[in-house]
């Protein structure tokens, strides 16, 4: 098959990915993420959270912390287990692994992360407003592109969840709305110039032009999945004992 | 004819060297690689499976490159040693996705096929996760014949197998051969590798120890020099009149009892019963002290 996706991986990552425990694991922060935006929406005075809730907290920490636990598990629990090895083991191209596998996880993201964070900003703004609409946008390259970081990431190493924390914590959460230049390196900005792009609101934080941040975005996740690809293509089984 | 070259290969980890100048050539037929765990039989394994490249030398499948070389697995079949598989799937579903990733034309029948093969038909509609491990590793075996591959390398194939199972794998190994595929498959079970292939590898300490037809190798190690250990009530008198003996090649005192190395076994078993009689000395234990593959294994290599 001459394409860039395999259907057959497609299919088993699904399965395997929906399958394990993990997949209640992503099912929670969206979850807690609707039900405060319901909660504040029903007991908040003032009508200016919204923006700061569903920006910092649901954009910046409930979306990638899903894309975190997907993205790391589409490959990395395979990896872990060797059961990669029997997907390995066969003559399809590693760049349709890497893709299908990411494709998935993207897909998984967009319905535990993106949706419930147009849902919650149903409810806390109406869907009149542009801030819906733009956070689903905005959500929807997160996910595309914070997958891409992750599925790279849990070939690279062992530890892809700290790892991500640690990228999460401190470049996205702490650098890029410090130092200025981060800024330009940052998914949570790209995502957010998207989301301003429509909801066009200061609350946001969106420091980046849209140009910019749609440029930036497709160079970090082609790099990343190029990286992925070349490192799974030279992947190894060490020691008698492994 | 379709082979496996080990040309100087060599593997290391930092300071561990995991096999060392290793050169070898395997053909049509089985061949056991042999060793005491850890000796380097599924680093060679997986080198030539291309799951890992070597540090020095080449290794190369069919005339073909095995590192960085997905499409060799068109023509190789690997069953992995490490149990995991997709626990999730039924035997038949893992078989035909395997299938259908080799893209073959017709993934269904070969997945039939390759599943009657290794006799799992009536367990094939259960999900992985309730076979028990003698049944993953012949689905797995199943996996790796589906695409009817010109070489199949299996680690440790017979771990968890019960003694019929095993037979039957044999069997099956044994019938593949036959039709001209390259088998190799690794072991640290002597009787294993000797009941199933013409050629034996023995590997040990990453080194390639001896190789050859199994009944060259099983006379090596059964003239090797035994030794006993051996405690009675006068050790150093016993000690004193064993070192008489052509059949006795060496005697030493140690706090554990009296240690001899025993050029004869059967003179010397013989003998030692006479030998203590004579002398009125009180046998009180006589054990093999180097039963153990390992040694048996260093002796071949320093030899």
């Amino acid at each position: 098959m001459p394409g860039l996706l395999n259907g057959v991986i497609i299919k088993l990552t699904f399965r395997a990915t929906m399958g394990r425990r993990r997949a209640l694991l992503f099912a929670i922060p969206p979850l807690i993420l609707v039900v405060i935006a319901a909660l504040l929406t029903a007991t908040a005075r003032s009508g200016s959270w919204q923006p700061e809730f569903l920006g910092d907290f649901g954009f910046s920490v409930v979306l990638p912390l899903t894309a975190l636990i997907i993205g790391t598990s589409v490959l990395g629990a395979e990896i872990d287990d060797g059961s990669i090895v029997h997907l390995l083991a066969t003559p399809v191209p590693r760049s349709q692994v890497v893709l299908s596998k990411f494709v998935v996880a993207a897909a998984l993201t967009v319905a535990f992360g993106a949706i419930p964070e147009y849902v919650a900003a149903l409810i806390a703004k109406g869907p009149a407003s542009g801030l819906a609409v733009g956070l689903l946008l905005g959500a929807l390259v997160a996910s595309v592109i914070y997958n891409a970081i992750f599925v790279m990431l849990s070939v690279l190493t062992s530890r892809a969840i700290a790892a991500g924390l640690l990228y999460l914590l401190v470049w996205e959460g702490l650098l890029a709305n410090l130092v200025p230049g981060v800024g330009l390196l940052s998914v949570s900005q790209y995502s957010l110039s998207v989301a301003n792009s429509v909801a066009h609101n200061q609350a946001l934080h969106a420091h980046l032009g849209l140009a910019t941040a749609v440029i930036m975005g497709l160079i970090v996740t082609a790099a990343a999945l190029a990286i992925c690809t070349r490192r799974l293509s030279a992947f190894s089984i060490r020691g008698d004992a492994v | 004819m379709t082979s496996i070259e080990l040309r100087a290969v060599t593997r290391w980890y930092g300071n561990v060297v995991a096999v060392n100048d290793i050169t070898m050539s395997i053909g049509p037929g089985v061949t056991g690689l042999l060793g005491p765990n850890g000796a380097g039989k599924s680093t060679i394994l997986h080198l030539i499976a291309g799951f890992l490249a070597p540090s020095r030398g080449e290794v190369t499948v069919a005339g073909e490159r095995a590192w960085r070389n997905p499409g060799l697995f068109r023509k190789v079949g690997l069953v992995p040693e490490r149990d995991s598989v997709y626990s999730f799937l039924t035997g038949a579903e893992f078989v035909g996705a395997t299938a259908r990733l080799h893209e073959l034309a017709d993934p269904d029948r070969a997945a039939r096929r390759a599943i009657e093969t290794v006799e799992m038909g009536e367990a094939q509609d259960r999900r992985i996760s309730t076979y028990s491990k003698g049944m993953r590793q012949r689905i797995k075996v199943a996996a790796a014949l589906v695409h009817d591959p010109e070489v199949v390398l299996l680690d440790e194939p017979f771990n968890g197998m019960d003694p019929r199972q095993r037979l039957h794998m044999m069997d099956l190994l044994h019938a593949q051969g036959e039709q001209g595929r390259v088998i190799l498959l690794s072991s640290h079970i002597l009787e294993e590798v000797e009941r199933l292939s013409g050629t034996i590898q023995v590997i040990v300490g990453g080194r390639l120890a001896a190789s050859g037809d199994f009944r060259a190798i099983r006379r090596l190690m059964t003239s090797r020099p035994h030794v006993f250990l051996v405690r009675s009530s006068d050790d150093r008198l016993l000690g004193s009149a064993l070192i008489g003996s052509p059949a006795v090649s060496g005697v030493e005192l140690t706090p554990r009892g009296l240690q001899v190395r025993a050029s004869d076994y059967g003179t010397f078993a013989r003998q030692i019963a006479a030998l203590t009689r004579e002398r009125g000395i009180r046998l009180r234990e006589l054990l093999p002290a180097d039963e153990s593959l390992e040694s048996v294994f260093a002796y071949l290599l320093a030899s």
